[in-house]
């Protein structure tokens, strides 16, 4: 988990930018002169505001090779995603995570919203001292919703971090040592890819029965394999570029190629796949918790409040609204994050 | 003889994968308990003797590999044992309910494409314009809205605040009456698929709107009307293989959203059978859902190799730059 958060501090950006900047310029040369004008200021309108962006320090050498391109020669993921990363969409999106992360961390908010007044049972939106009414067991639903923010963030970190890392340990191990080994990694791999993983999620978490992280466990594994497949093709597709020749013409050390040549070539890619990871295990992870299978009955849960509210939607419709909407925002939150990502590495690296 | 190799090995990896699955669900009855005579006992009170009744019963006392395959035996032959909780036959459990799941999947997939196809035409054929940007970011939402929230607030703004739709259950059990209770879950199944068809139906075209013979036929005065035929017809490929993708996800959609509206079909059915380790139901209910979604996916897959004519014997043509087919990224 340590290794993933160093590797994308900008304590490692000298070297990513050592080491991206012959990609830029050796693969784009050929298509640039061919590429119409028109369409550059409207190009070079949308990096700025998201270089201004504190979190993500980019080398300025990459933007003369990125801004000429025609969007037209885009690759389509890039295109699709243009339009959800407009900046202002990006900056709403991080603020609205790194909210919910910090309320996430306090640990107050959880012991307050979990207090229960049976006698008062469900009240509705706007008694007082209640801004948004009770549930059935008289817990204030604007404190349930502010304290579900920590199994909100939690467990989907946790779920993408240790997927990737799996992915990165496979994925490189296969594309780097090639034959029998990428063989069997590669067969397992898309084996599990066959598998109907919500389904499995379902069932394995639900008779193992072992709690929240249990399910983020499983979850985990079922994650991995699209992992190793990204990590796989996106490495594979360097391996043999010159900086990785000259990187090898050195006789480094394999792990040291892996950890420090070709990891921060796919770092982007690898980014945006954590992003839209989490996005998918928030959604999936609290799925579980409305199916009344892993959190425990009284834990803060936005997926365990949605279950409680399907009785309550006469009584206090709050009950269902207010954690519905915390959970479609901060989903969506994390894949404009995850888009964003992408459509920068897309620009970046081709 | 390309299609027939093709489809051979997408037979075998079908028939591994199907194993597999076998063997994950034959697992999980060792998954809850060390001793899965007690598991079968459920939550009555066993004597000894009773549980060597159970264990002989269920074979449990065969090795493993021999109760696998006389699990597996009368699996294929449609007996799953009885239910622990009900004490009823699994299968006529499943057989009851079937409809209501396959109507509740049906329902949804034709909403899907009705809605998504023509939204992903009109952002592709408009891409760059605010149609498109509003189509891409619904979609956006629609993908990563989970659909038990979706259902809630839609059951709340449709069903209790206008009263257009029933709240909960599946009215008198006639299917004429059944309908209209699985409209707004067929509604909110459909939510998240229409955004996946929306995004790859947008993507499919937008590559057509984009290509070389496009911009030629365009050029030469070609009616548009006939542009947007070629289009349309090489842009179907991608979005027939992607949709075998979309199978799993209604149909593990299914449980979550009936579980939502209370709709007593194969989802529920599974979902109350885990709650209570009711294993034999979960055992079948899990390995029917898995086998469709796998062997749908499987035949669209095959439908794929008939339909590409890159992959006919006689035309053989695999160059990216000569047929207007070449789908970009094909490893």
């Amino acid at each position: 988990m340590s290794d993933m958060t160093q590797a994308s501090a900008p304590g490692q950006t000298p070297q990513d930018s050592q080491v991206s900047v012959p990609q830029p310029a050796s693969q784009p040369a050929a298509t640039q002169p061919a590429t119409a004008q028109p369409s550059a200021q409207h190009h070079a309108a949308s990096p700025q505001p998201n270089a201004s962006q504190p979190n993500t320090p980019q080398p300025a050498t990459l933007q003369p090779a990125t801004t000429p391109r025609h969007p037209r020669l885009l690759p389509l993921p890039a295109r699709i995603r243009r339009a959800m990363s407009g900046s202002w969409a990006m900056l709403i999106a991080t603020l609205i995570l790194l909210a919910t992360a910090v309320i996430g961390l306090i640990p107050s908010f959880n012991s307050q919203a979990l207090k229960q007044d049976i006698v008062l049972g469900t009240v509705p939106a706007g008694t007082d001292g209640h801004i948004w009414g009770t549930d059935a067991l008289g817990r204030d639903v604007f404190m349930l919703t502010v304290a579900g923010a920590r199994t909100a963030i939690a467990g989907p970190v946790v779920i993408a971090v240790g997927a990737m890392t799996i992915g990165l340990v496979f994925g490189l191990l296969a594309a780097y040592t090639g034959g029998w080994v990428d063989w069997l990694i590669s067969r397992v791999v898309e084996l599990m890819l066959s598998l109907p993983t919500l389904l499995l999620a379902i069932v394995l978490a639900g008779l193992i029965g072992g709690g929240y992280w249990v399910n983020v466990l499983v979850f985990m594994l079922l994650y991995a394999p699209y992992e190793i497949r990204l990590v796989r093709s996106a490495a594979l597709s360097h391996l043999h570029a010159p900086f990785l020749d000259a990187a090898r013409l050195l006789e480094l050390r394999p792990a040291r190629i892996l950890a420090r040549h070709v990891f921060p070539v796919i770092r982007p890619v690898v980014g945006a796949a954590m992003f839209l990871d989490m996005s998918n295990a928030l959604v999936s992870l609290s799925s579980l918790s409305f199916l009344g299978l892993g959190i425990s009955p009284q834990a803060a849960d936005w997926g365990r409040q949605l279950s409680d509210a399907r009785d309550q939607l006469f009584n206090n419709p709050m009950t269902a609204i207010a954690p519905g909407i915390a959970i479609i925002v901060v989903s969506v939150a994390m894949n404009i994050v995850g888009d964003w990502i992408t459509a920068r590495a897309d620009r970046g690296e081709r | 003889m390309k299609v027939a190799k093709f489809i051979g090995r997408r037979l075998l990896n079908l028939v591994i994968l199907l194993f597999v699955l076998s063997l994950v669900t034959f697992g999980l009855l060792y998954l809850t308990n060390s001793d899965p005579a007690r598991t079968l006992a459920g939550a009555k009170k066993v004597s000894a003797t009773q549980l060597a009744a159970i264990r002989h019963q269920y074979h449990l006392d065969e090795p493993l590999w021999k109760q696998y395959a006389i699990w597996l035996g009368n699996a294929v032959h449609g007996d799953f044992g009885t239910s622990i909780r009900t004490q009823l036959p699994v299968s006529q459990m499943i057989g009851q309910r079937t409809w209501i799941t396959l109507t509740l999947a049906l329902m949804a997939l034709a909403i899907a494409l009705l809605i998504g196809l023509p939204l992903g035409v009109i952002a592709a054929k408009r891409h760059g314009t605010w149609r498109d940007g509003l189509i891409t970011a619904l979609a956006v939402v629609g993908l990563s809205a989970p659909s038990f929230a979706v259902g809630l607030l839609l059951l709340y703004v449709f069903a209790v605040k206008l009263g257009w739709f029933p709240v909960y259950g599946l009215g008198d059990g006639s299917f004429a009456d059944a309908l209209p209770h699985l409209l707004l879950p067929a509604i909110t199944l459909a939510v998240g698929l229409f955004a996946a068809v929306i995004k790859v139906s947008r993507a499919s075209l937008l590559e057509q709107v984009e290509s070389d013979y496009t911009l030629f036929a365009k050029s030469r005065g070609v009616p548009r009307g006939t542009i947007t035929r070629w289009q349309l017809r090489n842009a179907a490929l991608p979005i027939m293989t992607s949709s075998g993708l979309l199978i799993a996800s209604l149909i593990s959609g299914t449980v979550i959203v009936e579980t939502t509206f209370s709709l007593g079909g194969l989802g529920t059915l599974l979902q109350e059978s885990v709650t209570f380790k009711d294993i034999p139901v979960v055992q079948a209910v899990t390995l029917l859902l898995a086998t469709v979604i796998c062997v749908t996916t499987a035949i669209i897959d095959a439908l794929y190799a008939l339909v590409d004519p890159r992959l006919r014997p006689s035309g053989g043509h695999r160059g990216s730059a000569d047929a207007p087919a070449s789908k970009e990224g094909e490893a």
